[in-house]
């Protein structure tokens, strides 16, 4: 192996290059944020030399932010809950179809992955638009039109249509390594339908459904372009007021401060539901 | 192998129409001869795609995002390559820490990376300019590459590899004719990838993009908030196009199921 006949050098002058520039563009950045969002803001003069701990005290205390952090928590989590109650079951039908339809159905699924955000969110502002076709199909049945665009709702449905590939990826991964031949010889083995599904496939479900969660809510906490599109000028979310934050108040420490809470909650929440991850594995694969 | 039943069938459909109804109705709002947002009724029209090969800004858009994009995809995979060599075939001290340092763009958030881009380039009085925007999209698509190019070479037989350094071929010839082929397909298809995201991306650029590098997907952004017209329908229907052609493109060479879902 080339690895033991080497010098240890080796591997730093391969991947040094690379460490630099994530060093420098990812870990120094994040430390200057941090630190701006330490620094004292003027609305006449700008950001001043000086040390506080004000934007932090602002944001967990003032009601305008806590609505924003509220609705951006209960959104993320509502979107969570959905796509798993939606992909859980459609990665289970995709993985008992036969090819050639479940590289196609999957592809159908999960290639809107690719397709830009700003495309899709657009796609649901033309559905949900007062005289959009949703709006059209509920008059059609007779009911009356509803303002779907600008509410929470329509933020959710464009939310889980992005989301929903990322929830359906990890979940179709976990049911591959099942061989099928175990759910049948629990029927073999007298167990009811039902009975497999709990006992066999959903312990594999469960981490599949369990990283994908992880991944959905961090996107869902963070997303930008669905709020800003469907949400309209009040209904902000944390990443459309960071945004106002900076490119209309123009209060770059206030901001800032915003931005290190989300990445450091988001960093959190990954800790804490990776070691969930990880005891639960423990348990169930021993 | 148990069938879906008709339950399962249905419920199918719906997802089905759930996950196309908002691309099916810009690939048709885009064919309409009126002047709003509406279902093409009376007949089709090519006039909105006109326009947008006639807007200039977005077609100066188009381009700006076809060059960083083959850009940083490119530069992208002259870090993750070597990187990933040192990853997956050294143990020293910091592996696991330059591991974690590449793959981070996946875990902040994009709106935390623009925030913090736009900090240091303010500092650095550097705001606005390609070459450092560039810089700010292969941080973002690096993580991307490196993963499928790790993936490449977990699952890689050494024994060729072994025989040509036996046989006399230095290290740099070995990989060069022999590592390389090998891992190929997971260095293009990281490329695409890297292309793919970075074509896409909003929630960064929008920090650090200024008036002339503005990005297609910025542009779009800003359009829409402004004013809503077909244009954009049919500027989202050749986004779809085109992402749909790289689509057919890496699912032909390399399984796009294997690409996005499995790591092998």
């Amino acid at each position: 192996m080339i690895a033991r006949s080497s010098t240890l050098s080796a591997p730093w002058l391969l991947a040094g290059p690379g460490a630099l520039f994530f060093f420098g563009l990812v870990l120094l950045p994040l430390a200057l944020t941090v630190i701006l969002s330490f620094h004292a803001y003027d609305h006449s003069t700008g950001i001043q030399n000086a040390f506080t701990v004000s934007h932090y005290i602002t944001v967990v205390t003032d009601g305008y932010y806590l609505e924003i952090f509220w609705r951006t928590l209960r959104i993320a989590a509502l979107t969570t809950l959905i796509c798993a109650a939606i992909g859980v079951p459609e990665a289970y039908i995709l993985s008992r179809m036969r090819d050639p339809w479940r590289s196609v159905f999957l592809l159908v699924i999960i290639g809107p992955l690719l397709v830009s955000v700003v495309v899709r969110t657009f796609g649901w502002s033309m559905l949900l638009g007062s005289q959009g076709l949703v709006n059209q199909a509920l008059q059609l049945v007779g009911f009356a039109p509803v303002r779907i665009l600008y509410t929470e709702t329509a933020i959710v449905i464009a939310l889980v249509h992005v989301m929903l590939p990322f929830m359906v990826i990890p979940v179709w991964t976990a049911l591959q390594k099942l061989d099928p031949m175990v759910e049948a010889a629990a029927w073999t083995l007298g167990a009811s339908h039902f009975t497999a599904l709990r006992r066999v496939v959903m312990p594999q479900v469960t981490l599949g459904m369990l990283s994908g969660s992880l991944i959905v809510f961090g996107l869902s906490a963070s997303a930008f372009a669905v709020p800003a599109l469907l949400g309209g000028r009040r209904l902000k979310m944390v990443a459309t007021l960071v945004y106002d934050e900076y490119l209309h108040e123009l209060n770059w420490p206030l901001g800032a401060a915003i931005a290190i809470i989300v990445l450091v909650a988001n960093l959190c929440i990954m800790l804490a539901y990776n070691r969930m991850v990880e005891a639960r594995a423990r348990r169930t694969l021993g | 192998m148990q069938k879906n039943g008709p339950v399962a069938l249905i419920f199918h459909v719906l997802v089905l129409t759930f996950v196309l109804a908002p691309l099916v109705i810009i690939c048709l709002v885009a064919f309409t001869p009126e002047n709003t947002l509406s279902l093409p009724t009376t007949g089709l029209s090519l006039r909105w795609f006109k326009a947008v090969f006639e807007h200039p800004d977005f077609m100066a858009s188009f381009w700006n995002s076809i060059w960083l994009a083959t850009l940083s995809a490119t530069l992208a995979v002259a870090f993750a390559v070597p990187a990933a060599l040192a990853i997956s075939r050294y143990t020293f001290p910091g592996r696991d820490f330059l591991n974690a340092l590449f793959l981070s763009p996946l875990i902040i958030p994009h709106l935390v990376l623009g925030v913090a881009f736009l900090r240091l380039f303010a500092l650095l009085g550097a705001t606005g300019s390609f070459a450092w925007l560039v810089a700010t999209h292969i941080i973002v698509v690096t993580p991307y590459v490196l993963r499928l190019v790790l993936a490449a070479l977990s699952g890689l037989d050494r024994s060729a590899e072994q025989a040509a350094r036996t046989l006399g071929a230095g290290e740099w010839t070995a990989f060069r004719r022999i590592t390389a082929p090998m891992i190929l397909p997971g260095i293009t298809g990281g490329w695409l990838l890297a292309f793919i995201n970075s074509f896409d991306e909003l929630t960064m650029s929008i920090f650090v993009t200024s008036p002339a590098t503005v990005t297609l997907p910025v542009r779009m952004y800003m359009y829409a908030t402004e004013s809503i017209d077909p244009m954009m329908a049919a500027v989202s229907a050749l986004m779809i196009a085109i992402t749909a052609a790289a689509m057919l493109v890496l699912d032909r060479a390399f399984g796009l199921d294997r690409i996005l879902v499995g790591q092998r």
